[in-house]
C-alpha cells in the first residue's frame, strides 16, 4: 500500500496511521466527537483498552511507553474527555516520557462558539506538551500523526496531542503516509561535541573523587549498559534519581542508592564532597540538589542532556555535552581510563557500613520496608509502579532494581493516582512480567475505579496497598514541621479495600501480621488474577533518612528509631 | 539589561500565542513584540525585546529553540543592527500651537498623517531614544494617544540572520 494511495475516512486514516506506527494497543474512553474515530477502531486489530476515568488512559499510555519504550497511546473525546486527560499529560511532560494524545474536537465550523463539549485543549495543553496540533484540513491527518510520533520519541521524549474536529473524521481523504518527517525547525543533537568530549575525559582521569549522577535520561536513551561499562571503566562511583532507579543494578559495589531528598546518606555525602561531578540524563531538580547554593560546592561538573535548555539551568555546568546519553557515552568510553579513585571509594565504601539504610522490624505491626523486601524476594524480575508519597520512597530504597524500565513513578509532577493505570499499562505491554502497583490508602481511592478496568479486561495487576490510614507523607510533614496538628491528613477507615476489590470482582487479601505479608504476595502473584492487598502497616512509619526542604543535601536525618 | 531578538517561526495557527505562553510560564519579561510575515511566506519573523541578564537571555533562547515552530533564534544585541519601530502620537493642537507641533515634527522628520480642528495624529519612526525626545516635547500640547509597533531590527550590510 505505501507509495499508493488509497480513498478513506479521516477516523480509517487516523486508525491506519496508528498501524503504520506500530501500535498495537491503545487506552481510551469514548464520547460524542470521537465517535467516528471508535467506529473505525471496532474493526480495527488495535486492542482498546476501556478504562474508566480519561485520566488513567493518558496514564496507561505513559506506562505503556515506560515498560516498552515504545510511544503510549491515549484516546478521549472532547471537553471533560481532553481536559481529564491534562493531568497525564503534564505527568508525562515532566518525566519526558513519549505518549501521543488523541482528542475528539466540536466541528471546526463551532470551534470558538462555546459549543456543547468544547474546550480549547490546545491552549490547555500548551505548557504541558512538546508539541500539538489542531488538524484544520482532514488530508494532513497523516502528516500530523507521523509527525507526532516522531516528535514525542525523538530528541527529548515528550507527549504530543491531536485535537481533530468531528469532520475531519468524517471527510473522504486520500490516504498516503509520508515515509519521512521533514521538519525544518527540529532537529535534536544526537552526537556530542567531540572536543568536549575529549575535554570531559581529560577532567574525568584527573578525578580522585568523582561520582555519576543518572536520571531517566539513560533509561530513555537504553543506556544503561554503556553507563555501567563507563562507571566500571573510571571506577567511579553512581547514584540516580527517582526516575533513573533500575539503570544501574543496586547490588554492584558501585551503586550508592538514590540521592536527594530521601536518598541514602551516603550517595548524598559522596555528592557533596566530590570534585567531579558527571551528570547524565538528569536535570538537577531541587528535591536532587537540596539547597543549590551548598550543592556539592567543591565539584565541577559535566553534564550530559538531550535537551540544551538543561544546561546550567539550576547549576553552573563547567564541561556541558549536548547529545544523547547512548551515543555520548559510546564516545567518551573510548577517551577514558580507570581515574584514581582507590582512597575515594575506600572512604565510600566506609560511608556505607557506617550509614546504611536501616529500619528497625516490627515483631507485630507490619513494616513497610519490610514488605518492600519481601515482594523483591517473591519476585526478583517484577515491575514495580508506584504512586506518590512515602510508600513511592519505600520503593526506591528498597526493591533491588536490576534493571531499567523495572521502576515506574512520577518523579517530577508527583501525581497521586498515577501507579494504578500506570501499571495497567506496563502490564499489557510485558504480560509475562508481574507487575506490582505499590500504593499508599490515599492514593489508591484516587484511581480505585480501575479495578472495573482490569477485571473486565482480565489484566493481572497486583496492587499493594500501604494502608496507615494517613496521607502519610503529608502527615509526616506535619509530625517534623506542624508540631504534629494532622489538619486533613487523617483518612483512616476510608473504606474496605478487600470488600471493594471483591465488588469489582477482584481478588482481595488483607494482611495485618508480618507473618502474612510473604504468603498473601505469593497467593496473589499465584493467582493470575486481578488482586489487591490490604497492608495495614505501622501507622505513623516515617520515610529515613529525610534532607529538609531549605537544607544542603549532607544535613540527612535519621527519622528511624535506632534498635 | 535589555536583548533584542530576532526569531524566525513557522506562519502558523498559534504560534504567536505558544512564544507569548512560553515568556509568560517562564517569567520573562518582553519590552516589546513585532510579528509580521517575512520575504518566505511560510516564515514569520518576530522582533522580542526581552529584560534580563545573559543567564536570562540563555535561558530565553533555548526555550524558543525547543518549541517546534521556531526555527532560529538570533540574539541581535552584539551584532551591528540598524532598529526602528513606528509610532502614532495623537496630540491636542490647535490654531495656537498648530506651527509650533509642526515645527517639532519637522526636526524629528515626523509625519503630520491627519489634522483636526482640535488634534493632530504625528507619525514617527526612530529609535527609542529619538520616540523619547519628541515624547517629551510634545507632552505640555496633551498627548491624547499613543500607540507604538515594537521594535523591529536588522542586520548591517549583506548578512542576513
Amino acid at each position: 500500500m505505501t507509495g499508493r494511495t488509497e480513498k478513506m475516512t479521516g477516523a480509517r486514516a487516523i486508525i491506519e496511521c496508528l498501524h503504520r506506527e506500530g501500535v498495537d494497543t491503545i487506552f481510551g474512553y469514548p464520547g460524542g466527537q470521537v465517535l467516528p474515530i471508535y467506529d473505525a477502531l471496532y474493526d480495527s486489530k488495535i486492542r482498546h483498552v476501556l478504562v474508566r476515568h480519561e485520566q488513567s488512559a493518558a496514564h496507561a499510555a505513559d506506562g505503556y511507553a515506560r515498560a516498552t519504550g515504545k510511544v503510549g497511546v491515549c484516546l478521549a473525546t472532547s471537553g471533560p474527555g481532553a481536559t481529564n486527560l491534562v493531568t497525564g499529560i503534564a505527568t508525562a511532560y515532566m518525566d519526558s516520557i513519549p505518549i501521543v494524545a488523541l482528542t475528539g474536537q466540536v466541528p471546526l465550523s463551532m470551534i470558538g462558539n462555546d459549543a456543547f463539549q468544547e474546550a480549547n485543549i490546545t491552549g490547555i495543553t500548551m505548557p504541558i506538551t512538546k508539541h500539538n496540533y489542531l488538524i484544520q484540513d482532514a488530508n494532513d491527518i497523516p502528516r500530523i500523526m507521523k509527525e507526532a510520533f516522531h516528535i514525542a520519541s525523538t530528541g527529548r521524549p515528550g507527549p504530543v496531542l491531536i485535537d481533530i474536529p468531528k469532520d475531519m473524521t468524517t471527510e473522504m481523504i486520500d490516504f498516503h503516509y509520508p515515509e519521512t518527517v521533514k521538519l525544518r525547525s527540529y532537529n535534536p543533537t544526537y552526537e556530542g561535541n567531540i572536543q568536549q568530549i575529549k575535554k570531559a575525559a581529560e577532567e574525568i582521569k584527573r578525578s580522585s573523587k568523582p561520582v555519576i549522577y543518572a536520571g531517566g535520561g539513560v533509561i530513555s536513551a537504553n543506556a544503561s549498559g554503556l553507563l555501567q561499562a563507563f562507571a566500571e571503566k573510571v571506577q567511579a562511583p553512581v547514584t540516580t534519581t527517582l526516575t533513573g532507579m533500575g539503570t544501574f543494578p543496586v547490588g554492584h559495589p558501585l551503586f550508592l542508592g538514590m540521592l536527594g531528598m530521601h536518598g541514602t546518606k551516603y550517595a548524598n555525602y559522596a555528592i557533596q564532597e566530590s570534585d567531579l561531578i558527571i551528570a547524565v540524563g538528569a536535570r538537577f531538580d531541587d528535591r536532587v540538589t537540596g539547597k543549590i547554593k551548598s550543592f556539592a560546592t567543591n565539584a565541577k561538573i559535566i553534564h550530559i542532556d538531550v535537551d540544551p535548555a538543561e544546561i546550567s539551568k539550576n547549576v553552573h555546568v563547567d564541561i556541558p555535552i549536548v547529545g544523547n546519553a547512548k551515543r555520548v557515552l559510546e564516545d567518551l568510553l573510548k577517551y577514558v581510563d580507570k581515574a584514581p579513585t582507590d582512597d575515594w571509594l575506600e572512604k565510600i565504601a566506609h560511608w556505607k557500613r557506617s550509614y546504611p539504610l536501616y529500619y528497625v522490624g516490627g515483631k507485630e505491626n507490619i513494616k513497610p520496608q519490610y514488605i518492600i523486601e519481601q515482594i523483591h524476594d517473591a519476585c526478583k524480575d517484577a515491575i514495580i509502579v508506584t504512586e506518590v508519597g512515602q510508600h513511592q520512597m519505600w520503593a526506591a530504597q528498597y526493591f533491588r532494581f536490576s534493571e531499567p524500565r523495572t521502576f515506574i513513578s512520577s518523579g517530577g509532577l508527583g501525581t497521586m493516582g498515577f501507579g494504578f493505570p500506570a501499571a495497567i499499562g506496563a502490564k499489557i505491554a510485558k504480560p509475562d512480567r508481574v507487575v506490582f502497583d505499590i500504593s499508599g490508602d490515599g492514593s489508591f481511592q484516587m484511581s480505585s475505579q480501575e479495578l472495573a478496568t482490569v477485571v473486565q479486561e482480565n489484566i493481572p495487576v497486583i496492587i499493594a496497598i500501604f494502608n496507615n490510614g494517613y496521607l502519610g507523607m503529608v502527615r509526616q510533614w506535619q509530625e517534623l514541621f506542624f508540631d504534629k496538628r494532622y489538619s486533613y491528613t487523617c483518612i483512616r477507615d476510608s473504606v474496605d479495600f478487600v470488600k471493594l476489590a471483591e465488588a469489582y470482582g477482584a481478588l482481595g487479601l488483607r494482611v495485618k501480621q508480618p507473618s502474612e505479608v510473604r504468603p498473601a504476595i505469593e497467593q496473589a502473584i499465584a493467582s493470575g488474577r486481578p488482586t489487591l492487598i490490604d497492608f495495614w502497616i505501622e501507622c505513623e512509619e516515617n520515610v529515613s533518612p529525610m534532607v529538609p526542604a531549605g537544607a544542603a543535601i549532607n544535613e540527612i536525618l535519621d527519622l528511624e528509631r535506632k534498635a | 539589561m535589555k536583548h533584542t531578538l530576532a526569531v524566525l517561526v513557522e506562519n502558523r495557527y498559534g504560534v504567536l500565542s505558544r512564544v507569548a505562553g512560553l515568556f509568560a510560564r517562564r517569567g520573562y519579561n518582553i519590552d516589546s513584540l513585532a510579528v509580521g510575515i517575512t520575504e518566505d511566506p511560510t516564515i514569520s519573523r518576530m522582533t522580542i525585546v526581552v529584560r534580563g541578564d545573559d543567564l536570562v537571555l540563555e535561558q530565553v533562547t533555548k526555550q524558543l529553540n525547543k518549541l517546534i515552530d521556531v526555527i532560529r533564534v538570533t540574539d541581535l544585541g552584539t551584532e551591528d543592527t540598524v532598529e526602528r519601530e513606528l509610532v502614532l502620537i495623537k496630540v491636542n493642537a490647535d490654531v495656537k500651537n498648530r506651527s509650533e507641533i509642526m515645527q517639532i515634527a519637522d526636526i524629528f522628520r515626523a509625519k503630520i498623517i491627519d489634522v483636526a480642528s482640535k488634534s493632530m495624529v504625528i507619525e514617527i519612526t526612530g529609535d527609542e531614544n529619538k520616540i523619547k525626545a519628541i515624547e517629551q516635547l510634545l507632552k505640555p500640547f496633551g498627548i491624547k494617544e499613543m500607540v507604538r509597533t515594537g521594535k523591529i531590527a536588522l542586520r548591517r550590510g549583506p548578512k542576513s540572520i
